[in-house]
């Protein structure tokens, strides 16, 4: 580790936490209604689909109406991948998705995971890319921060029947936030030489080398919702890694930013519409302090590189450059991988399978305790939320007292919905991955051999079913068993856990605010901080440390001995 | 019963939202982008008497000791057999090797490129941005040290003072931003070319 890529990440952390700050208030104004310059717009949408904006949902209207838009959204991806060859915009005449290929990536790109088993070069058309993946990039994410509005709401006021409106939350994000924000992010990254075009792929003359056919296509727009949004699916197939994705350090640095910043601001939000502010700089805090410490352990990690290479004559102070570019350099690699997979993006600048053991089992890890730092949008700020719950239970339980979350009572129900969400991701995660390995086809899958193999397939149903994405991506995943078993996890992670939080979140809700007095526990400062800390990084290493041990972390015992596989 | 009156404005939630971010968005914004800044949204194509021979961001397979050498490239592709060959710096696609810290096959793969290093560059320290593959396959650039490195081989070859030559790279480095956004790195194929048009002596 040197001193300058520490202050690369403190660089990052600096520029995301000091914009969290006025976003948060702006994501706030939308959530109450208070932005309204679209005003028109978001009208003439409501009235084409017959929607009355006044009207209040109960928990079970939100997310039932949250779910059928989800399915039918679902259904036209499917149908737009399977039918790509004869819709406009498709100069290179690539065929229709598999059936199975289909299904996978529709649950992909619903559930904001952007999990990719296909080649995009040569198995997505840019007509598929618009009309389907660059809308689910934006609803998606939309979906998502306005379930995180709901869960708000129901922390706000007593007595409480209502958690919103489903689509007008949807409209108004989309409108006020993804739109407005892509659009400049695109232009600022056009120019920078990411590029917008439906031309064919560019045949090159090179001066030394023949020709060189480049893939090219409309990756501006979709780079910026796909790393704002925090989606992650690339235009290409090398993601973030790709110069046309990712032309030089400071885009890298700025994408890093777009990733990180609407999860930081939602707790800030949260906060605001509580009137009480330091609510939600403390839920910030504890995912502020676990991805810097992530950060820093990647970054150490990958830069004192691979020992069998610098024994067989690499430099020693260069660190490890296998699947990272030099443009970004080790801290910047390390710090985009980390924040991609401590949101739910996914996105990569450089490859994890040949990440070193440890400086790979941190993303991994990011994903297994939950995607909370701060996590992909809305959906990080919703899971954080149940571990506040769970913090609040387990601090009730040593002093004996029923437990209370912003005044409202935590009781049986909410513990264990609470525990239901964790345990179906759980279940696929462990579940998923155990079986694939004992399957000739998942054995098959694998690209490496030894305790790389077990991380391989760990990674993948864990991306999968905590809706990340990111992929130790020598596995091979478009066959039966993974296009099936990744896209069911994917959906399961997105809707059975969306599902108890929104039920959750319908009870608190009802329950009236109580006030604080001398016996409740404080819900900021330093020692809930480290409760709530210490309650995600407890539960995370009690369920998936046994798996990590023999996956990553005996790797990196083998490595260490000079074993290769 | 409930739902099926959801359906409606579901559906046209979705049709309207295609129809914004999907159609209206992305046509208006590449059209925009065409219109004011045609070279970036083009790929940063560069052109010699009107013929396109490369993109400033993708790099090269330059093999020729007149040339500067780019990194390792991953990519894979199959030939009119349908096997497996290597197809460095192909950009109709893009990957790296994903191979793991522990493969057998990367180490014998770093080896070899260690030894053809030093007998192409002569003793000394082995950047490891020459000896890895990238995670694009496409890597425009290579490390300032690299670079470095291959100089006087280059300038040998051509038959120039290698200070020259190394004047050329420092010249041609893009250092990193305050100290700590990016490596010290050049593209090699702006490298190459501003090589080509080096006076002779």
């Amino acid at each position: 580790m040197t001193i300058d890529g520490l202050l690369y990440i403190a660089l990052v952390f600096t520029l995301v936490l000091g914009a969290a700050f006025p976003l948060g208030h702006y994501l706030a104004a939308i959530f109450e209604g208070r932005v309204q310059f679209l005003r028109k717009a978001e009208s003439a949408f409501y009235r084409f689909s017959g929607i009355d904006p006044a009207r209040e949902m109960r928990w079970q209207n939100y997310a039932a109406t949250l779910i059928l838009l989800s399915f039918i959204h679902f259904l036209l991806l499917y149908a737009i991948l399977r039918l790509q060859f004869f819709l406009p915009l498709n100069p290179q005449h690539i065929a229709g998705m598999s059936p199975r290929l289909a299904f996978n990536t529709a649950a992909s790109f619903t559930t904001n995971t952007n999990w990719q088993a296909y080649v995009p070069e040569a198995q997505i058309s840019n007509g598929a890319q618009v009309f389907g993946l660059t809308v689910h990039m934006f609803i998606s994410a939309a979906a998502g921060i306005a379930c995180a509005a709901a869960v708000m709401r129901a922390f706000c006021a007593g007595g409480l029947t209502s958690l919103g409106n489903f689509y007008v939350d949807l409209t108004r994000v989309t409108f006020y936030l993804l739109i407005p924000v892509s659009l400049i992010a695109a232009i600022l990254l056009v120019a920078a030489g990411v590029p917008q075009s439906f031309g064919p792929f560019i045949t090159a003359h090179t001066i030394n080398a023949g020709l060189q056919t480049i893939a090219i296509g409309p990756v501006a727009l979709q780079e910026a919702i796909k790393e704002f949004g925090t989606n992650g699916g690339g235009f290409f197939n090398a993601n973030s890694a790709h110069p046309f994705e990712n032309p030089n350090a400071l885009t890298n640095l700025f994408e890093n930013w777009l990733d990180l910043v609407i999860g930081f601001a939602l707790p800030i939000a949260f906060g605001i519409m509580l009137r009480d502010k330091p609510q939600g700089r403390a839920l910030m805090a504890a995912m502020a302090i676990i991805l810097a410490t992530a950060c820093i352990g990647t970054y150490a990690a990958e830069q004192a590189g691979n020992p069998l290479h610098i024994a067989a004559g690499v430099s020693a102070h260069d660190g490890n450059y296998e699947g990272k570019e030099v443009r970004f350099g080790i801290p910047a690699s390390a710090t985009f991988n980390v924040s991609a997979t401590g949101t739910s993006t996914g996105a990569v600048d450089s490859f994890t399978d040949s990440y070193t053991p440890l400086g790979g089992a941190i993303p991994l890890f990011l994903m297994q305790i939950g995607e909370v730092t701060p996590g992909g949008v809305g959906s990080g700020f919703y899971t954080i939320i149940i571990f506040a719950l769970l913090a609040v239970f387990v601090a009730g339980l040593m002093v004996g007292r029923t437990p209370e979350y912003l005044g409202k009572k935590i009781q049986s129900r909410e513990i264990k919905l609470a525990m239901l969400g964790v345990l179906v991701l759980t279940l696929f995660i462990l579940g998923g991955a155990g079986f694939s390995l004992v399957t000739k086809s998942g054995l098959a899958s694998l690209a490496n051999a030894g305790p790389h193999g077990l991380s391989e397939m760990l990674y993948a149903w864990s991306s999968a079913t905590e809706n990340n994405g990111s992929a130790m991506a020598g596995l091979s995943a478009d066959t039966p068993l993974l296009d099936y078993g990744l896209g069911a996890a994917m959906l399961f992670g997105r809707f059975a856990f969306m599902i108890p939080v929104l039920a959750i979140a319908g009870g608190l809700a009802a329950k009236p605010k109580l006030a604080s007095s001398a016996g409740s526990f404080p819900t900021t400062g330093p020692l809930f901080i480290g409760l709530l800390i210490g309650v995600i990084i407890i539960l995370g290493g009690l369920q998936f440390l046994p798996a990590d041990t023999l996956g990553p972390l005996a790797e990196h015992y083998l490595l260490a001995a000079g074993k290769t596989f | 019963m409930l739902l099926l009156r959801e359906i409606r404005p579901a559906l046209s939630l979705i049709i309207l939202f295609t129809m914004l971010t999907g159609v209206l968005l992305p046509a208006g914004f590449t059209a925009a982008m065409q219109l004011a800044m045609p070279y970036q949204a083009n790929g940063s194509l560069i052109t010699r008497q009107g013929q396109i021979i490369g993109s400033a961001l993708i790099g090269q397979n330059f093999k020729s000791r007149i040339y500067f050498e780019p990194r390792p490239s991953a990519l894979m592709g199959t030939d009119a057999k349908g096997n497996a060959v290597a197809t460095p710096y192909d950009a109709r696609e893009s990957g790296a090797s994903n191979l793991a810290p522990t493969s057998a096959a990367l180490l014998v793969s770093v080896k070899q490129r260690i030894a053809a290093y030093l007998k192409a560059y002569g003793p000394g320290p082995v950047p490891a941005d020459a000896v890895t593959a990238s995670g694009s396959g496409l890597d425009p650039d290579i490390s300032a040290a690299n670079a470095r490195r291959q100089a006087p081989a280059i300038a040998a070859a051509r038959h120039l003072p290698a200070a020259n030559v190394l004047a050329l790279v420092s010249h041609m480095t893009h250092g990193s931003l305050f100290g700590i956004i990016g490596t010290p790195h050049v593209n090699v194929l702006q490298l190459n070319l501003a090589l080509d048009a080096l006076p002779a002596s």
